[in-house]
């Protein structure tokens, strides 16, 4: 039988040729989830009854042999920080828990146009802050090759979800590197697509400059095939870019000839966990293998990337949050005196402390005569970072790195270490300064059995080009069809 | 303590916030209209900032935004942005005003004022401007006026009206100037169509910072703490709070000597009840509203081809056809001022009937008495008078070549204000012969015509005639007036003459 294990590829085939129903596929998902969430913790809410009707409903239309949109009954997990009417959409913070939206974000309409069964929400840091996922309010995400570890974060839910074959296919956002990294955490495909790719309409912002939604899979194909359905221009979000969206699948199985792939030794240095360095560099033997030529590139401001984030994204964090303010929507205080105090209550009592700090440092960081110092500055360095890249991709294609230092770690153990855990975006965040489009793909485990993830970065609305290499690793290798043993039990 | 002695300079900077008459909100489809019945009907995920939700700028309000800024003589910036203005206000959904804050739209500018009102001497002042910026409005915050600690309600329907706000430099010099200065914006605003200026709606309003400086007992010249006025939303609101502001930092400066235990920029509100300015907050909260761009929207090119478009679109703007229509038109100062503040529409009818009757002098008389009178009297626009441009041309016509008197052509007048506008439809030259001819007010110019009337007058009244002839000048009082009364059409002084002339035969 058909499990969300399998391919996407080979779910619609099955699909298309009847040897499965979307009913039967959504209910597979669900009993996955029923069997292991309450371990794992992907999910924040499962739309059970709606997504098997939407289920039959698709099932209906095929039999009816009407045209159906190209993920044609395929279940879907969505991360909690995307609105969809209907259902509750709480960024894992008890400051939007109950909140149900009015409205679906741009993304979650293209799903349901394109015939996805859009199964449930799924668990992320409070807010997206966070790398492990164990800043929501309503519990970790473990990742599902290692219950004593997290899956990662921001989108610790999503990845878990896929790797877990609780829905073959599912969306995430990217601030910092919160697809890639619980992508690499675990052993799936995550891509974060070139700032402006995908509309932000309805994503519940965290840094509007850095934000971007993405896909996960368990294959290329999968990441190539979901891009397609989420990738459009949207009037509605002023950033959104007007450009046309490839068929990202056609290129999949077309080798890039003559590949460059660039290599900045910088990142392979102290602090490189050895079976993340081995894994990474094995990757880069396959290209080589398959005639790539690489080639060592400069960065050299990335050394101020995780500072220049660290400025950004939380001074417009402390904007964007502004607004949860117990007033309109969400949580408020039960016990105030005065609307300065129902403020602060509320916000208090509300919010998480990953989310606090980084009001805080935002708030701090904007203020009147630190300014120029903090966000100005930040600004400034943030281009030439951009420029660091521009100067990289007049000689390689893409550029290959680790997505985290580590793979996935134990749950706790960095909790009280905000800032040893910001230093582990580092090979991440400098994607979402520079507003480029960066993948994450399986490329082994370690000692230990846990997956590690190899990153591709490519120049701006090049994911055709990332897709593709990302496609020639994949051909060589079998990391991808690796299943953790906890999803393998139930099938 | 002696009272400060004079000279003293008032300086005062207004900030005026006009809302702009676009279809659509500023950031987002919703309608952008005045609709207190219906609270927060006119909302949508965007201006009742909801997570996820997105702005897009709204062309239009550009448009009509740098329409405003080319006729305050301002620079239309090629590249402009938006900025988040970030405070805490139940009104304010998002806890931020997306505003512009280093790149306005449009910097510097100015617009003259008429220092008085009356005579043709007048002189203008120059008062100039700092820079015109866009914003999106806030929401209303409704409270309970009863005391009795009820919830207070948010209307959201006014969020994301796209608001100009109009910064001028401390240029106005006395209260009076600056409702002067306050009523030239709102006539130019208008006038352009980019606002209705409906101060009861709130859709001009205002905030004036003031203070004075005065010279001290040691002959020092001090200047008082600047007062920033919150609010002001009548023309006499400001005149007033700005009078008493005056005098309250006279007398401040009188028993303080000029030293100040606090010479920081204090914000005080205005009671329009009590007709005075109150304490709001002081700089111990001062806020910091701690500005960035906003990442969701993109800066702005504003291409020159469009800014000269819009520029040679603008019509002729109220200053400039005040000045016309007195250079051109030989009209007094006075009278080209009150046909122009009257707005685009009554200026218009004003010029059409001048044009057609020749006579622009003329003209401006009815205009300025006769009509604007019953206007005020019906509490109509100029659009619903029921006598329109060709009308009153044509009246004003007939008195020019003789064929009325000034006195029937007012009766004419107001037999065509008073027809039924759902009756016979003739023309109104046609209608206007109907009247004259119905009420027999042709003029009598020749004096056989009056002979009969007058001889028939004389007999009825022979002790008149006896008294006049007796040397009694004022008894051809009587006379006069009864033959009037028959003869309408008669001018009064063709009358006169024509009973002396028979009187003293």
């Amino acid at each position: 039988m058909a499990t969300a294990l399998e391919s996407s590829a080979t779910l619609l085939d099955q699909l298309t040729d009847g040897q499965t129903t979307s009913l039967r596929l959504t209910q597979d998902c669900l009993d996955r989830i029923a069997a292991h969430d309450t371990a794992i913790g992907a999910f924040l809410h499962v739309d059970s009854e709606p997504a098997l009707a939407a289920a039959a409903a698709i099932d209906r239309r095929r039999e009816a042999g009407e045209p159906l949109g190209l993920l044609a009954g395929l279940p879907v997990a969505v991360k909690d920080v995307l609105a969809t009417r209907g259902q509750p959409t709480t960024c894992a913070s008890r400051m939007l828990q109950g909140w149900v939206p009015p409205y679906d974000a741009h993304v979650v309409e293209r799903l349901r146009r394109a015939d996805a069964v859009l199964i449930g929400k799924t668990n992320m840091d409070e807010f997206a802050m966070g790398s492990t996922t164990e800043n929501s309010a309503f519990g970790p995400t473990r990742t599902p090759w290692r219950l004593d570890c997290a899956a990662g974060g921001s989108s610790g839910g999503s990845a878990a979800a896929v790797a877990a074959g609780m829905a073959p296919l599912a969306v995430g956002s990217d601030t910092g590197g919160s697809i890639r990294q619980p992508a690499s955490f675990c052993g799936v495909v995550g891509l974060k697509p070139t700032y402006g790719r995908v509309s932000r309409y309805g994503l519940v912002a965290f840094a509007s400059s850095l934000d971007q939604v993405g896909p996960f899979s368990g294959d290329v194909r999968g990441a190539a095939l979901l891009l397609e359905v989420l990738a459009d221009h949207d009037p509605r979000d002023a950033t959104c870019a007007d450009e046309p969206v490839p068929a990202y699948r056609d290129q999949l199985e077309r080798p890039l000839d003559a590949l460059r792939v660039g290599i900045c030794r910088d990142h392979f240095t102290e602090g490189l966990d050895k079976d993340v360095d081995e894994a990474v560099e094995a990757a880069i033997d396959v290209y080589r293998r398959l005639g790539a030529e690489i080639h060592d590139i400069q960065l050299p401001h990335a050394r101020f990337a995780v500072a220049c984030y660290y400025l950004v994204a939380p001074s417009e964090a402390s904007s964007n949050l502004a607004r949860y303010d117990g007033v309109h929507y969400g949580a408020r205080s039960d016990d105030y005196d005065g609307l300065v105090d129902m403020y602060c209550r509320s916000r208090g009592e509300a919010f998480g402390a990953e989310v606090k700090r980084r009001i805080m440092l935002g708030t701090y960081a904007l203020s009147a005569g630190y300014y120029d110092a903090f966000y100005l500055k930040a600004q400034k360095v943030r281009r030439l970072i951009q420029q660091d890249y521009q100067q990289a991709f007049t000689s390689v294609d893409v550029i290959a790195s680790p997505v985290a230092p580590t793979p996935a770690i134990p749950l706790g153990s960095l909790v009280s270490d905000p800032l040893q855990m910001y230093l582990a975006d580092t090979y991440t965040i400098s994607a979402n300064l520079a507003g480029l489009p960066g993948l994450s793909l399986p490329a082994g485990f370690s000692d230990d059995g846990r997956p590690i993830g190899l990153q591709l970065l490519a120049p701006p609305f090049q994911e055709s080009r990332l897709l593709q290499a990302a496609a020639m690793h994949e051909r060589e290798t079998q990391w991808h069809l690796r299943r953790p043993p906890l999803a393998e039990d139930s099938s | 303590m002696t009272a400060p002695c004079s000279p003293a300079t008032t300086i005062i900077g207004l900030e005026v916030h006009v809302q702009l008459l676009t279809e659509t909100k500023i950031f987002c489809g919703c309608l952008n209209r005045f609709n207190p019945e219906e609270p927060n009907v006119q909302t949508c995920p965007v201006c009742l900032g909801l997570p996820g939700a997105l702005p897009v700028m709204n062309r239009r309000a550009l448009e009509l935004a740098i329409r405003a800024g080319l006729a305050l003589s301002g620079t239309i910036a090629g590249t402009t942005k938006w900025d988040r203005k970030q405070y805490y206000y139940p009104d304010l959904p998002k806890a931020y005003q997306i505003s512009q804050f280093d790149l306005p739209f449009c910097d510097g500018g100015w617009m003259d004022v008429d220092d008085a009102d009356d005579g043709d001497e007048t002189q203008a002042s120059r008062i100039r401007l700092i820079r015109v910026h866009l914003e999106e409005d806030a929401g209303k915050n409704l409270h309970d006026e009863t005391q009795r600690g009820r919830d207070s309600r948010i209307d959201l329907n006014r969020a994301g009206t796209p608001l100009l706000e109009i910064v001028s430099e401390p240029d106005l010099r006395s209260a009076a100037q600056s409702r002067r200065y306050l009523e030239e914006m709102r006539l130019l605003m208008v006038y352009l169509g980019v606002s209705d200026c409906n101060m009861q709606e709130g859709s001009l309003r205002c905030d004036a910072n003031i203070n004075l400086e005065l010279v001290n007992d040691d002959g020092v010249a001090i200047r008082t703490p600047i007062v920033e006025i919150k609010n002001l939303n009548s023309f006499r609101g400001v005149e007033a709070a700005l009078e008493y502001e005056i005098g309250r930092q006279r007398q401040e400066f009188a028993e303080c000597g000029g030293v100040y235990a606090d010479s920081e920029k204090q914000t005080r509100g205005w009671d329009a009840d009590r007709g005075v300015t109150f304490a709001q907050r002081g700089k111990e909260d001062a806020a910091d509203y701690r500005y960035f761009p906003d990442p969701d929207l993109v800066p702005v090119q504003i291409a020159a081809e469009w800014i000269e478009e819009l520029r040679t679109g603008l019509c002729e703007l109220p200053a400039a056809r005040r000045q016309r229509l007195v250079d051109d038109l030989k009209l007094s100062r006075y009278d080209a001022s009150v046909i122009i503040d009257q707005g685009r529409d009554l200026a218009d009818y004003f010029e059409a009937v001048a044009q057609r009757c020749g006579d622009p002098k003329w003209a401006a008389n009815w205009v300025t008495q006769d009509v604007l009178r019953e206007l005020n009297d019906r509490g109509q626009a100029i659009g619903d008078f029921a006598i329109d441009a060709d009308g009153l041309a044509a009246i004003l016509a007939r008195i020019a070549s003789g064929d009325l008197t000034t006195r029937s052509a007012r009766e004419v007048f107001t037999a065509l204000l008073d027809d039924d506008p759902e009756g016979e439809q003739v023309t109104v030259e046609a209608r206007i012969d109907e009247i004259i001819s119905d009420r027999g007010l042709a003029t009598i110019a020749d004096s056989g015509a009056l002979e009969p009337l007058i001889d028939a007058v004389i007999e009825r009244n022979p002790q008149a005639a006896a008294d006049f002839r007796g040397g009694k000048q004022a008894a051809i009082g009587k006379l006069i007036g009864e033959v009037m009364r028959e003869a309408k059409g008669a001018d009064p002084q063709s009358v006169r003459a024509a009973l002396i002339e028979r009187l003293s035969s």
